[in-house]
């Protein structure tokens, strides 16, 4: 089943110096239980083209469709993960996690019982009462992973979210990240310029090229190993790695 | 750790003590030493003389209320008024453009300037006494407001409208709770200014309260009665002070401030 459609999206940003294209016409879709990076350099949109989809900011041109719903706005079918975690300091990390139930009327228990289950899966069992500032940085985005799942979203949008980080960290969070999904099942859009962590998380990569952004080529990954730290050094992982460094690589020296 | 910063915190309380001690003995050093007249600066005893004449024939108590009821009824009506119009204004271009030229036009007009109006308006009742301290504190508030609102993470909101947030959840789960810190301080510095035009709200026929106390006085130079009503007003003025920071420290633990 498709879960995310982009039909000749455009994003044209106006400003004194003349309006700038930061988007041209991208398609793609999404289906079901895929995992979808888009890499690309700073600057080329990406950021962009994740807020349209989230409903953050308007499309010039093009049509966004989730589960065959036109997209108009913000909604709680397309869950967000940002790179700055945006959690709410003034709520404990079990009431982070519940903000999108309480906000969408459930009831307080069945409520408690999920966040618990998405506390648990990220491996923050035990911090429930703690809030976002006693966390430390891989914390608090576990934090906002697990309260973005709670809301059991079509598609899970992620922003860089692990840019933040140092590299051990980012390291342990991407197999956190890719077990979850596993686990849950979910279908994810994510962004990133790091090449090594679009290889290890994702099913497919669209490789984007810079201002305009298009997209250049999509990229199948299908690694025959685990994907984990010790996936980064075999010759499947470093041919796709190749392949993607000379598509972004031809584009700078253009 | 704890122990350190419960040490710190002492030690700031001590500091605190020291800089009202050596005020208080400056003004002893000055008055007892015979370096000013009583006239320009009346001594300690004679000031709390006046006080503790206050205190028993009933007056003292009459017109701190007189003065507080009327600094808290004019300061909360224009909380009340400023709080929602800020909270828009920090959200609406169009609210703003309606508001805001209105309000950083009379922001500059002195408030002393409009007390003949508000007599004409209102007569010389309470109403004009709230309507002065109302006019001193809503348009600063406003815009305090208005600012305080505005600087909450865009990041934020966009998270919440992203979990299903309707625009009103959106205000009462994550606007507000996320600018209540810096709305306590907006109330906080406000409350003093609408103290310091009380004096200008007792200026029309008051017949109690410390600002007309002090302006009374200033007929007959009683320097020490209005050494008592500053004295008085200053007390207050800490004691608000106190119980708003610990109401911050109640309804807002999570906030952390530089240097805690």
């Amino acid at each position: 089943m498709e879960k995310l459609r982009v039909e000749h999206l455009s994003k044209i940003f106006p400003s004194a110096a003349g309006d700038v294209l930061a988007v041209k016409d991208v398609s793609f879709s999404v289906e079901e239980g895929e995992f979808v990076v888009i890499v690309g350099t700073s600057g080329c949109g990406k950021t962009s083209l994740l807020n349209m989809i989230g409903g953050l900011e308007p499309a010039t041109e093009g049509r966004i469709t989730v589960a065959g719903k036109e997209v108009t706005g913000p909604g709680e079918d397309r869950g967000m993960v940002f790179q700055g975690y945006s959690l709410f300091p003034w709520l404990t990390v079990q009431k982070n996690v519940e903000f999108g139930l309480k906000m969408r009327g459930i009831p307080p228990q069945v409520r408690a019982e999920t966040a618990g289950k998405f506390i648990e899966l990220v491996g923050l069992k035990g911090f429930e009462n703690s809030l976002p500032d006693q966390l430390s940085g891989g914390m608090k985005q576990r934090t906002a992973i697990a309260r973005t799942l709670a809301n059991s979203p079509e598609i899970l949008l992620m922003d860089e979210p692990f840019g933040a980080l140092d590299a051990q960290t980012r390291i342990v969070m991407q197999e956190l990240l890719a077990s979850v999904v596993q686990e849950t099942g979910s279908t994810v859009l994510f962004i990133t310029h790091d090449i090594d962590e679009a290889i290890l998380l994702g099913t497919r990569i669209i490789v984007m090229s810079r201002r305009p952004g298009t997209i250049r080529k999509i990229v199948p990954v299908s690694l025959s190993c685990a994907r984990d730290h010790t996936a980064l050094t075999s010759p499947e992982f470093l041919a796709i790695k190749k392949e993607i460094m000379d598509l972004l690589w031809k584009e700078q020296t253009l | 750790m704890k122990a350190i910063a419960a040490n710190t915190r002492k030690n700031a309380k001590i500091l605190s003590g020291i800089s009202f001690l050596i005020l208080i003995t400056l003004w002893c050093i000055l008055t007892y030493g015979g370096f000013v007249t009583p006239i320009f600066v009346p001594s300690p005893s004679a000031v709390f003389g006046k006080i503790s004449e206050g205190i028993r024939d009933g007056s003292l108590l009459r017109n701190c209320w007189a003065s507080t009821r009327r600094v808290m009824v004019g300061w909360l009506l224009s909380a009340v008024i400023a709080l929602p119009c800020g909270m828009f204004m920090a959200r609406s271009k169009r609210f703003t453009a309606v508001l805001q030229p209105v309000i950083e036009f009379v922001r500059y007009l002195p408030v002393v300037a409009l007390v003949p109006l508000t007599i004409l308006y209102l007569g010389i009742g309470e109403t004009q006494k709230y309507t002065v301290i109302w006019l001193g504190t809503f348009f600063q508030l406003v815009l305090m407001v208005c600012d305080t609102v505005s600087s909450v993470d865009k990041n934020m909101l966009n998270a919440a409208r992203t979990l299903g947030a309707n625009k009103w959840q959106v205000y009462k789960e994550v606007i507000f709770p996320a600018s209540l810190p810096g709305l306590l301080d907006d109330f906080r510095l406000t409350i003093g200014w609408a103290w310091t035009y009380l004096v200008v709200a007792e200026m029309v026929a008051a017949s109690e309260g410390l600002g007309y106390i002090i302006l009374k006085s200033q007929r007959f130079l009683a320097t020490d009665v209005i050494f008592m009503g500053l004295i008085l007003i200053g007390l207050i003025g800490l004691l608000t002070d106190f119980l708003l920071r610990l109401l911050s420290k109640i309804l807002v633990p999570w906030y952390k401030r530089l240097g805690d």
